[in-house]
């Protein structure tokens, strides 16, 4: 038998947040009955854009379903910023540890949560990788995903790799690839001191970053300056700085400079980066 | 909480009859059988009785027993023993469901030169008959090596059939007979196999004993050199307790073939139909009508055998399952995956396996349990009937 701590054991004999929710805000489906585990996750967000119920269905093992519950449980009451730090080691130190080989099942929850994400943001049910190739065909396992799993693992060698992603696990043709994946990661290390265990939030894509400057415009900022008479025009996306221009009430308002920096500056450093810079059209800061 | 036991073909308990014939040999009986004085010539004798009985369980004759550690010494003796005097070239002939004890061996040989086949199995796990007779229809050395009863599933393989086709073609023949000892009758004057494994803890003896019959004038190479034990077939002074043993456990199996059979067979019946009309979507794996009597092989759809595992063993009842999570590896088993059990079904497969200690109680208990598990599994399950999501399988 496997040696699970306690909170696995109690996580899997007694899943919390189980089923499916009617209109979920995102919803996320991994694995597949092949593969020999899948996870669906499902979440909604209250009025303030916290996670206030997240349900989970899984066909898996022991550790599979303590880690879906475990996730579950992690995520309500965080913002979809916060929830989308959650790395795989977060959830398999939530549960006490996993067993080295079982520690693919946290990676399936931070899939599964990335996926709902990705879907709560776009409403698309499934990620594109670009510039993405397969690696480990067996278990459908991509070069980035295995990079990202060595990084964020620290691993240095190809058993964990298996461990970790299953790539790797199946007929094994893919073993030397992934060796240079590792041998790629540490090499990179070596030349730039990074913190020994990586786990900062990848810098965002300049595309990510548009679209969540978008997303919380719409969600967080415009509501309240259309209940004031005002709005917002977003012009243009420069590195970290932002400028809008404002509408309505808001043009020629007293207050816009404040309301610039106090509210637009803050949420969006907030929600999106925390070096991010708001300036109006045609104005010097 | 009482421990239910339904993994017989896992190990088995060791019978009383046997602890208590063992019990000398590791108190005032502890003379080396090869001594020339009375104290260890006792032994020797005692080792003889032994070496009789268990070649009454297969109607064999006592020199053609060589006493091992384990059923999976036996079938690398056979394996390598006869390799390493057939020489490159040789075909070695086996089935795609072998346990890892003949399939390592085997695979091992294919790395040293020789050429391995595989047999497939159809969906209810038997063998292609056809292509085992094409095979043996080519030229050159050929050795082959099938098992006799499946350990996951309990087919049993037509063995005389093969044997004699094996003969036929001039090949040698070896078949781990692990699963099927004490089950079924074994007759090596009516089958005429070459070689033949069997493992004690498999039929109520002790784990690390086994034997491998070898019939009189087959050739094969000494596989553990060193001493003139077991006529020097096998050096090492002998595991004289865990060798009586060996022999009061093969007494007592053929003292008990006909339970087996029947009382066996009704309550595994009894189970397996239990399960199947309590637990929708379930299904057998392997062939009803060709199985040992004690094995049933029961995928529940849409759930995970570990899963269910743990489930059970909450509730003292052990099992085994085919998932590859409960491995430790990530495929799931070789032999569901042979025999093109669906994916909905592979990696929750369940194998109950019983044994003529099981009781009608502990099979009504494991009935009023494991339906609950199963559903409480299923409302977890994404595949569930009523919330299957588009997903691509
Ligand atoms: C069919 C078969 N062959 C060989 C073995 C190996 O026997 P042992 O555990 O004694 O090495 C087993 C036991 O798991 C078995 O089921």
């Amino acid at each position: 038998m496997w040696d699970y701590s306690d909170k696995v054991m109690d996580h899997f004999r007694n899943p919390r947040n189980v089923g499916k929710i009617d209109e979920p805000d995102g919803s996320g489906t991994v694995g597949s009955l092949a593969c020999g585990d899948a996870l669906t996750l499902m979440f909604q967000l209250d009025e303030n854009g916290r996670i206030s119920e997240a349900r989970f269905q899984t066909f898996g093992c022991a550790s599979a379903i303590a880690s879906s519950s475990a996730l579950t449980e992690m995520l309500i009451g965080k913002s979809i910023e916060e929830a989308e730090k959650i790395t795989n080691r977060d959830i398999a130190d939530f549960l006490g540890g996993l067993p080295d080989q079982k520690m693919h099942c946290s990676v399936m929850g931070r899939e599964a949560l990335e996926m709902a994400i990705h879907n709560y943001r776009t409403g698309e049910t499934v990620m594109k990788q670009l510039d993405d190739h397969i690696v480990c065909t067996c278990f459908g396992i991509s070069e980035n995903e295995i990079r990202r799993i060595v990084i964020e693992n620290n691993i240095t060698n190809i058993e964990d790799v298996t461990n970790y992603c299953k790539a790797g696990g199946g007929c094994g043709m893919c073993r030397s690839d992934i060796q240079k994946i590792i041998d790629k990661v540490q090499e990179e290390r070596s030349h730039k001191p990074a913190p020994a265990v990586p786990t900062q939030p990848r810098p965002l894509t300049n595309l990510q970053k548009i679209k969540m400057i978008e997303e919380v415009v719409e969600r967080e900022i415009r509501p309240r300056l259309q209940k004031d008479g005002g709005d917002i025009d977003l012009i243009d996306i420069v590195g970290n700085q932002v400028i809008i221009a404002f509408r309505g009430m808001c043009a020629g308002c007293q207050s816009s400079a404040f309301t610039r920096h106090d509210f637009i500056e803050a949420k969006l450093r907030e929600f999106v980066a925390s070096d991010i810079v708001v300036t109006e059209e045609g104005k010097e800061d | 909480m009482k421990t239910v036991y339904l993994d017989n073909n896992a190990t088995t308990c060791i019978a009383p009859e046997v602890r208590q014939a063992m019990e000398p040999y590791f108190n005032e009986k502890y003379g080396n059988p090869s001594s020339m004085h009375a104290f260890g010539g006792e032994i020797a004798r005692d080792i003889r009785k032994a070496r009789e009985k268990v070649a009454a369980l297969i109607n064999a004759d006592p020199s053609e027993i060589i006493f091992t550690s384990c059923g999976t010494e036996s079938d690398n003796m056979a394996i390598h023993g006869c390799c390493d005097l057939m020489g490159p070239g040789t075909k070695i002939i086996t089935s795609r469901v072998e346990h890892p004890a003949v399939l390592g061996p085997c695979r091992h040989q294919r790395e040293a030169g020789f050429s391995l086949f595989e047999l497939p199995v159809d969906h209810q796990g038997h063998l292609d008959m056809d292509a085992y007779r094409e095979l043996l229809k080519s030229e050159g050395r050929k050795l082959v090596s099938i098992m006799w009863a499946n350990n996951e599933t309990g087919v049993i393989f037509p063995l005389k059939k093969i044997a004699v086709l094996a003969k036929e073609a001039g090949a040698i023949i070896h078949t781990d007979a692990v699963q099927i000892a004490g089950k079924l009758p074994i007759d090596v004057k009516k089958v005429p196999v070459d070689m033949l494994s069997i493992s004690g803890h498999k039929i109520h003896a002790p784990k690390g004993i086994g034997f491998l019959y070898v019939r009189r004038g087959t050739r094969m190479k000494t596989f553990m050199i060193g001493g003139h034990q077991e006529s020097g077939r096998r050096g090492g002074t002998e595991n004289v307790p865990y060798i009586v043993g060996m022999g009061a456990a093969a007494e007592l199996a053929m003292q008990n073939i006909e339970a087996e059979k029947s009382k066996v067979a009704h309550l595994r019946d009894k189970l397996e139909q239990g399960l199947l009309t309590t637990c929708p979507d379930t299904r057998v794996n392997g062939d009803p009508d060709a199985r040992l009597p004690n094995t049933s092989n029961i995928s529940f759809e849409f759930i995970e055998g570990e899963a269910i595992l743990y489930h059970l063993s909450d509730r003292g009842i052990c099992a085994s399952t085919g998932s590859a999570c409960a491995a430790g590896s990530l495929e799931p088993s070789h032999v569901i995956r042979a025999m093109g059990v669906p994916f909905t079904a592979v990696h929750g497969s369940v194998r109950f396996s019983l044994s003529r200690y099981t009781t009608a109680e502990e099979i009504a208990y494991v009935l009023s349990e494991v339906p609950p598990v199963i559903r409480k599994l299923r409302d977890l399950s994404p595949f569930s009937k009523d919330s299957m999501p588009p997903l691509e399988l």
